[in-house]
């Protein structure tokens, strides 16, 4: 029942595939529809794609979504950073099996009671809901996935590098900036890229922690959709899915070397 | 750099983190248990004071009906996911060494990709005029169109494609590690395809059914957007429940005794199944 790849096997694998596709490129496809219907297909027209462009509400809700992905991606990929260092270096420290639950708790945590809870918070702290309360709620949930991401690069990292450097006088400080930090960029980077994606794409958290004037991408999209299909939100999807589709690919692709290249060191070694 | 206690760059790694999870994670979960006891306000959304009004609130037989609902709708979710996704897993896991990665990376793909987006290309699919029903009405099965849009069966299907990597990727990480020779062991001793997979692989890949299923039920109970989308807001999960009390109903402690419901009731779920794996431990062991 395994280890041969029969034809069955590759037409199961085929549906299988399909059903995780299909949708989409439909959706792509239909995105340069000329005609308005969405099942008739009338030719091939950029017409969407240039009424995005005069598209206000829909122009000013992708820019606070790229500058909240930006911003909240960069602050999690530095504390992503320190916290996959924290745990694969430092198997004692005070609270850490508390900082090893919350930092792993948005991966099971249903996003709504994220939300919600980051909501009873800013609402306590009588902070002004908006574009920061958005990215600070972003930084808080993308981070645990940049820490994974350094956390799996870390272990079976070679050390004596960094202790020769610390041997030699180098600070704690320049030998993580010099050292580690070049031996670590492809999953740092790779863990931005992850941060990036998830925050762009980010529905529920957003909407529970915005304010007035701070409408990102995803909420108009949604607000959109409950009143139906139409075909300038299946341009702006298609767009959407182009960018983070290139994100995810460029992730792969750094882990992919970074992997490679380990394991040739380690061959060599 | 980590041989001393007293070296800064580890004072000032854990402990910006451990302050930004203190105010981000720890106090906005305590928050919500707090709240959850509070009287609901008249001009603020809450008012000081303890009262398990919001608790009592759940009994009320509409609110357990949603319960039931959401739990019986992600159960399937899952089911279906693991029934689709374990086959799938498994053929990816025993494809040629060198397809894999790129099998792997189309499952990836769809795992990273906006849900919503994805739950929005459905109702491409499903509508009156959807894709499914043109080429029903064209091949001349049907006359009228299906009604497949705005049902729980649409909800259903909705989760079922927006969750399916996420039952894929557990589960294709434990079946590539399997050991083959196990496998090659059972037969030779007379083992039938069943019983090997019954009594061999299921076991040996229980970390990634488990971690799949979890992966599936959770988000599935609290996806409220795909049931708002795709069920038309007739189906209610859990969710759109807990949604409705913060963004439309504005009974904020009601919202937050469902979500300490909600945590503590898959909080038990993650507990009865630590328990279960050790007693399975402990059996094989004895």
């Amino acid at each position: 029942m395994l280890t041969r790849f029969n034809a069955f096997n590759a037409v199961s694998l085929a549906l299988g595939i399909a059903f995780l596709h299909l949708p989409i490129a439909l959706l792509v496809v239909f995105s340069f529809n000329e005609s308005k219907l969405v099942t008739v297909w009338g030719g091939f027209s950029l017409k969407w794609y240039g009424a995005l462009l005069h598209n206000e509400a829909l122009l000013g809700a992708a820019w606070v979504s790229l500058k909240v992905a930006v911003t909240s991606s960069t602050l999690a990929t530095v504390l992503g950073t320190l916290a996959g260092l924290a745990l694969a270096r430092y198997p004692r420290f005070a609270g850490r099996a508390l900082f090893a639950g919350m930092v792993s708790a948005p991966l099971v945590m249903p996003e709504v009671i994220t939300g919600l809870a980051l909501l009873l918070t800013f609402v306590g702290l009588s902070l002004d809901r908006g574009f920061t309360t958005i990215t600070l709620a972003h930084v808080t949930f993308t981070m645990c996935f940049v820490t994974m991401v350094v956390k799996a690069r870390l272990a079976g990292f070679d050390r004596s590098v960094e202790e020769a450097a610390m041997d030699l006088g180098c600070s704690p400080f320049k030998t993580f900036f010099v050292i580690t930090l070049p031996l670590i960029a492809p999953a740092v980077a790779s863990g931005w890229l992850l941060a990036f994606t998830l925050s762009l794409d980010d529905l529920v958290i957003s909407s529970f922690t915005t304010g007035p004037g701070a409408t990102t991408l995803p909420m108009l999209i949604y607000s959109q959709a409950r009143l139906g299909v139409n075909p300038q939100i299946n341009a702006v999807s298609t767009l959407l899915l182009g960018v983070i589709s290139a994100a995810v690919l460029l992730a792969t692709v750094l882990e992919t070397r970074a992997n490679r290249r380990r394991e040739r060191e380690t061959a060599a070694a | 750099m980590t041989r001393s206690r007293s070296n800064p760059f580890r004072r000032v790694a854990t402990g910006s983190i451990f302050w930004w999870l203190f105010i981000f994670a720890l106090i906005p979960n305590a928050m919500v248990v707090m709240v959850s006891f509070m009287p609901r306000g008249e001009t603020e959304f809450v008012e000081l004071g303890l009262t398990l009004e919001s608790y009592g609130k759940l009994l009320d037989p509409l609110y357990l009906q949603v319960f039931w609902e959401s739990f019986w709708l992600a159960t399937l979710t899952t089911l279906l996911c693991l029934v689709i996704g374990y086959p799938f897993a498994y053929i990816i896991g025993r494809a040629p060494r060198h397809l894999r990665p790129l099998l792997v990376l189309l499952v990836i793909i769809p795992f990273w990709t906006s849900s919503l987006v994805r739950t929005y290309a459905m109702m491409i699919l499903l509508g009156t005029q959807g894709v499914i029903n043109t080429a029903l009405i064209a091949l001349g099965l049907i006359t009228e169109p299906l009604e497949l849009l705005f049902t729980p069966g649409a909800v259903v299907a909705g989760l079922v494609y927006t969750l399916l990597p996420f039952m894929v990727l557990p589960l294709y990480a434990s079946i590539e590690k399997l050991d083959v020779r196990l496998i090659e062991a059972a037969r030779d001793l007379g083992a039938r395809k069943l019983t090997t997979f019954r009594k061999v692989i299921i076991p040996l890949t229980m970390p990634g059914i488990v971690a799949g299923c979890m992966l599936v039920f959770l988000p599935g109970l609290g996806m409220y957007y795909v049931s708002d989308i795709l069920g038309g807001a007739k189906t209610t999960l859990i969710g759109n429940l807990i949604q409705r009390q913060f963004l439309s109903a504005r009974d904020w402690p009601f919202g937050s005794a469902l979500s300490v419901t909600l945590t503590l009731t898959m909080a038990l779920m993650l507990w009865a199944y630590v328990v279960a794996a050790r007693r399975a431990a402990q059996k094989v062991e004895a």
